[in-house]
């Protein structure tokens, strides 16, 4: 099980709390773990990659282990620790603006 | 008793104003959709439970909630409530906005211009305006930028782009406003159910007179100085359009400078801003009863986007315009800078026409007798980006 801390506003709209599990088939990476995410959580679709062009939503960024991810290919494994449930995958909303 | 209903949308989320027909004391609800921008909400005219909702964010993008119940609950229409798909994407996806390019119904992606006159590609990034039918709770209208409109036979679930507007030939011309190139107003002709209004800033006034397949621009008449050519056919910033559904061929507009008047559905425009004290502003309005009465709220100018000499200053005309008069009397005459955005306005069709409309500083005010008297039914909301009101029996 893979485990997904998602940025308050999304945790509202999906009426979970700040960490959900779920489970991926197959590699573990950022487009399995975010597919899987949508998935189970349809709500969640385009607010955390454009619904057409699948890139990362500008003001959001994606963390594990102390790594910024963001910058990673979405089909790169996660690190094992992620795909092995001991440290989860960080949706990070930016706090710029009010 | 009748009931009205306030819908406001602000940049921090929406809220839900309730009274009886007095229009006094108010309950109210919110916020609703908290830390999001909802940038309109407006109920369908055939069922008044049925109320469709923008939610937008820099952050996460659109949202379009959907209420059955008048505002106490709201869900997105394409996930059921309480229901999770099994596997595989939902069968719906109530927030997905797409430009319609395909061979058998679309048009092709064109650019459009942008800020500094280079041609900029056609990308969404938000809904402006809901516009509910006037005849089916499942069918409404979306106005998005950049400026497309859209429409949902299912009550949300999925948008279909009616690209005939996109793609009729003008869009390259098409730039935005400050507030980028929105399509902030759909007018639905209750007298010809073919027939719609529409307007973009920056781009005019548009009309489709078979039901959104074909669109020609209706910006005849309009000056704007700022532009190469200010009688262009194109290019004209309006800011709103409205229509009093007793007189659909009548139409009145507030543009980025002057207020105009239409006697032919759009077709010549003339100016009516007359003694107004400053002709800039966003809203415009037509009392429910008297096709002839419309308010405006005057705004400084371009560079000043705020009320003059810090008066807060509804203006009506009882003439279909140049004739106007301040209506003042409960609003703030001194120190007063707020903005009033271009859907912060409404009526309600009681006996005494309800007047209603939100300001950027966060109050939304009402006037029970069509605008002599004004009273603030909230003060401290965040920046109120839209106003609506239902008429409830």
């Amino acid at each position: 099980m893979i485990r997904v801390i998602l940025p308050p506003h999304l945790r509202t709209l999906a009426h979970v709390g700040s960490e959900v599990t779920i489970e991926v088939d197959g590699p573990v990476t950022q487009r399995s773990v975010l597919d899987a995410l949508e998935t189970r959580y349809p709500m969640l679709r385009g607010t955390i990659r454009d619904h057409v062009t699948q890139q990362r939503r500008p003001f959001l960024r994606f963390f594990a282990c102390e790594q910024d991810l963001s910058h990673e290919p979405p089909d790169a494994p996660l690190p094992d620790a992620v795909a092995s449930g001991k440290e989860p995958f960080v949706v990070l909303g930016a706090i710029a603006g009010g | 008793m009748s009931r009205v209903r306030v819908l406001a949308g602000t940049r921090k989320g929406a809220f839900i104003l309730t009274s009886d027909g007095k229009r006094e004391q108010w309950d109210v609800s919110g916020p609703h959709f908290a830390g999001w921008e909802l940038y309109h909400l407006k109920g369908s005219p055939v069922d008044p439970n049925r109320i469709y909702a923008s939610q937008t964010s820099g952050w996460f993008g659109q949202l379009i909630q959907r209420s059955d119940d008048g505002g106490k609950t709201w869900h997105q229409p394409g996930t059921p409530p309480g229901e999770k798909p099994a596997s595989g994407p939902p069968k719906a996806v109530s927030n997905k906005f797409v430009y319609d390019t395909s061979t058998e119904t679309g048009k092709p992606l064109t650019t459009h211009q942008f800020y500094d006159g280079t041609q900029h590609p056609w990308e969404f990034k938000r809904v402006w305006h809901l516009e509910p039918s006037l005849t089916d709770p499942d069918t409404v209208y979306a106005g998005v930028e950049d400026a497309a409109l859209f429409r949902s036979t299912d009550g949300g679930q999925n948008w279909h782009e009616l690209s005939g507007l996109r793609g009729h030939g003008t869009g390259p011309k098409w730039q935005p406003g400050a507030g980028g190139m929105c399509l902030h107003t759909i007018i639905l002709d209750p007298s010809d159910p073919k027939r719609i209004f529409i307007a973009i800033s920056a781009a005019g006034a548009f009309r489709t007179d078979d039901g959104g397949a074909t669109w020609k621009p209706i910006n005849k008449g309009l000056y704007s100085q700022y532009i190469p050519n200010p009688t262009a056919e194109i290019g004209h910033c309006v800011h709103h359009v409205a229509m009093n559904p007793t007189r659909p061929r009548v139409l009145f507009m507030q543009k980025h400078w002057d207020v105009m008047r239409s006697d032919d559905a759009g077709d010549s425009w003339t100016e009516v801003s007359g003694n107004l004290p400053t002709d800039f502003g966003f809203v415009i309005d037509v009392h429910a009863h008297e096709p002839e009465t419309i308010y405006v709220v005057p705004i400084k100018s371009d560079g000043e986007h705020y009320v003059m000499d810090g008066k807060l200053r509804v203006y009506r005309s009882r003439t279909g315009g140049n004739e106007w008069e301040a209506l003042t009397k409960g609003l703030p005459q001194s120190n007063c800078y707020v903005n009033v955005l271009r859907d912060a306005m409404a009526v309600d069709s009681l006996d005494k026409c309800g007047v209603y409309f939100g300001t950027t500083g966060g109050q939304v005010y009402c006037s029970a007798d069509a605008g002599d008297n004004w009273n603030p039914i909230v003060r401290d909301l965040p920046a109120v980006l839209s106003v609506e009101v239902q008429t409830l029996a």
